[in-house]
């Protein structure tokens, strides 16, 4: 208080403004008009300098690899024990990135607090009275979140996929990235955990508030396949494969649709990214809206 | 400059804001009354485009607040003491801000020393005190620089020392030209800091003048007398026409007569007086039946389209 108090209380004139000239000296600054540039450096800054981003990056890291290196463990002892009964369908790299399957909740998490929490806390007012145009907050947004949520992910599925791997070559079949769709489901991975994290924060934009997007985020994750169990199996046929958690499925398995049996509904690949990346498109383009129509 | 023209805000059934109507210029420090609940935040919401007027319109400097090119270096506002998230430091919020519209780095070391945070810029602000809080946001209203300044309470939890700095600092900011626009619901506190003032009760004008002739109108003037038999000396003021208040201490308060009148009246009657003097009605009276008038009235509901209050003004003091 004491500074402060001297620093304006008996001469107010200080140094403390811009420029010589009071006329002169505010509303100064660069010329032209904030970019979508200056908007994702501020949403780097407000990513970077909270514990919760830290906390679930590394939640991220330590689940997926700790818990895909459990699994692959079990599957190495079961094998060595019954090693043709356990042989049908084994996928090692799927085994591998099973721990992915809880990861994936981190992400979402980040991705729905990077929005609900500027609610919560009120920094929204301060960001949307310096970024009035409030889509290029959404834009920044999704790319920043989209760029750190596809690095930690790859990090996560690469860290996974050898730890397993390791496991699995003492005492059963194991791959290696030349494997048959090794490649390809340790760099889908990672694109799936990032469109989910996109869709979560689209779903933030939304409802804006940490609880309620994080547990629709849930829903869609581990509910709405309970709920389809409940169906005639044509339904769970025809409609099962439109489930973001059945496309991961597939995005995290060496094997394919074509070829293995445990996924012969399923879209294929890239076809199953396309659709989940169209929910998330969604969400976000809503989120965007909502954020430009509604009251702040 | 900041000119509302005819902006109505509801939430749900609620009529928040309800045809105000004000120009906020600049060089001066425009204070801006009410109630809490009266419609001063959402105004001050309205103005910073966060939330949207049902009608009407707003602009500073002419343009809508989303085409600011650099809305910083235009309009800085401290809105919520707590607009800010607690895991932050104090540096890095106001880091991400600058970076939003281009400003400089060292701005925010700037802004820091001037609100006197610079020690614990590092710290996070959820540690910060509610003083400290509001430094902070008034460093960010800060940081661009701007020509328009709006601070909605910014005294709430501010110690004797900071509302002192704060009333300097406004009325600094104020005298290098720029435009100053700062609510409050404490009446003597506006008085000696603003220079204008927009009084509003339940979201409509109640009084759009200087401070000065806002006084000026409003001041009432009232006798103090204290004697040992006040039920008397009531009676008879009663029988003048004038009115007595007591006051818990016993004292009588009298509005309509002059001091000396009471004095000859008091003698008249025989009544012993132990102290007689003038005394000014306190300013948050005032205000207080100025705008509990106003709401009554309100229900009454048949002003003028342009909000107006200025005849309700006048029955509210002369009554």
């Amino acid at each position: 208080m004491t500074v402060s108090s001297q620093a304006l209380g008996t001469d107010p004139s200080g140094a403390a403004m811009h420029g010589d000239d009071p006329a002169e000296a505010h509303g100064s600054g660069p010329a032209g008009r904030y970019s979508v540039l200056d908007v994702a450096r501020a949403e780097w800054i407000k990513l970077v300098t909270v514990r919760s981003t830290t906390w679930s990056i590394v939640a991220l890291v330590v689940v997926s690899t700790g818990i895909g290196s459990l699994v692959a463990m079990a599957k190495a002892s079961q094998f060595s024990r019954h090693p043709y009964a356990t042989g049908i369908g084994f996928d090692p790299t799927r085994l591998s990135l099973s721990g992915l399957l809880l990861g994936q909740f981190a992400i979402g998490v980040l991705g729905a607090l990077f929005v609900t929490a500027e609610y919560s806390t009120g920094t929204i007012y301060s960001t949307l009275a310096a970024v009035p145009r409030r889509h290029l907050v959404v834009i920044a947004k999704t790319v920043v979140f989209g760029l750190v949520a596809f690095a930690a992910s790859e990090v996560t599925c690469f860290a996974s996929f050898y730890a397993g791997q390791a496991i699995l070559s003492g005492s059963a079949p194991y791959a290696t990235l030349s494997s048959p769709g090794a490649l390809r489901a340790v760099i889908s991975g990672g694109l799936y955990l990032t469109a989910l994290g996109l869709l979560a924060l689209g779903i933030g934009c939304i409802v804006r508030h940490t609880a309620a997007a994080i547990s629709i985020f849930v829903t869609i994750l581990l509910v709405f396949p309970l709920i389809l169990q409940a169906l005639p199996t044509s339904y769970i046929n025809a409609v099962g494969k439109f489930l973001p958690a059945n496309i991961g499925l597939v995005l995290l398995s060496g094997s394919t649709p074509a070829s293995s049996i445990l996924m012969e509904h399923m879209f294929s690949p890239w076809v199953g990214f396309g659709i989940l990346c169209s929910y998330a498109v969604v969400a976000l383009v809503a989120g965007t809206l909502s954020m430009i129509f509604r009251d702040a | 400059m900041i000119e509302v023209q005819g902006v109505t805000k509801r939430y749900g059934d609620t009529v928040a804001v309800n045809g105000l109507t004000f120009d906020v210029r600049p060089g001066n420090v425009t204070g801006f009354l009410g109630l809490n609940g009266s419609g001063k935040s959402t105004t001050m919401r309205l103005i910073m485009g966060l939330d949207y007027p049902d009608s009407g319109s707003i602009r500073i400097d002419g343009r809508r607040f989303r085409d600011l090119p650099r809305p910083l270096n235009k309009v800085g506002a401290l809105l919520e003491a707590r607009a800010i998230h607690p895991g932050r430091s104090a540096s890095n919020h106001l880091l991400a801000l600058a970076a939003a519209n281009g400003i400089k780095r060292s701005r925010v070391e700037e802004v820091l020393q001037l609100v006197g945070l610079e020690k614990v810029a590092r710290k996070r602000a959820g540690k910060f005190s509610l003083g400290m809080g509001q430094r902070l946001g008034i460093a960010a209203a800060l940081l661009g620089d701007p020509e328009v300044l709006l601070f909605d309470e910014p005294i709430n939890g501010l110690d004797p020392e900071g509302i002192l700095w704060v009333r300097n600092l406004l009325h600094h900011l104020a005298g290098e030209g720029r435009t100053i626009f700062v609510s409050s619901h404490l009446m003597s506190e506006m008085a000696l800091t603003a220079d204008h003032v927009i009084v509003i009760g339940k979201g409509r004008m109640i009084a759009n003048s200087s401070m000065a002739d806002f006084l000026a109108r409003n001041r009432r003037q009232a006798v103090r007398v204290r004697t040992p038999e006040p039920a008397r000396l009531r009676q008879a003021i009663d029988e003048m026409g004038a009115t007595v208040r007591v006051g818990h201490d016993g004292v009588l308060s009298v509005e309509g007569m002059t001091v000396e009148a009471v004095g000859d009246l008091a003698f008249s009657i025989g009544v012993p007086l132990h102290e007689l003097s003038s005394s000014g009605a306190s300013l948050e009276e005032t205000f207080m039946d100025l705008t509990r008038g106003s709401l009554e009235y309100t229900d009454g509901s048949d002003l003028g389209s342009d909000g107006s209050r200025n005849d309700v003004l006048d029955d509210v003091v002369s009554s």
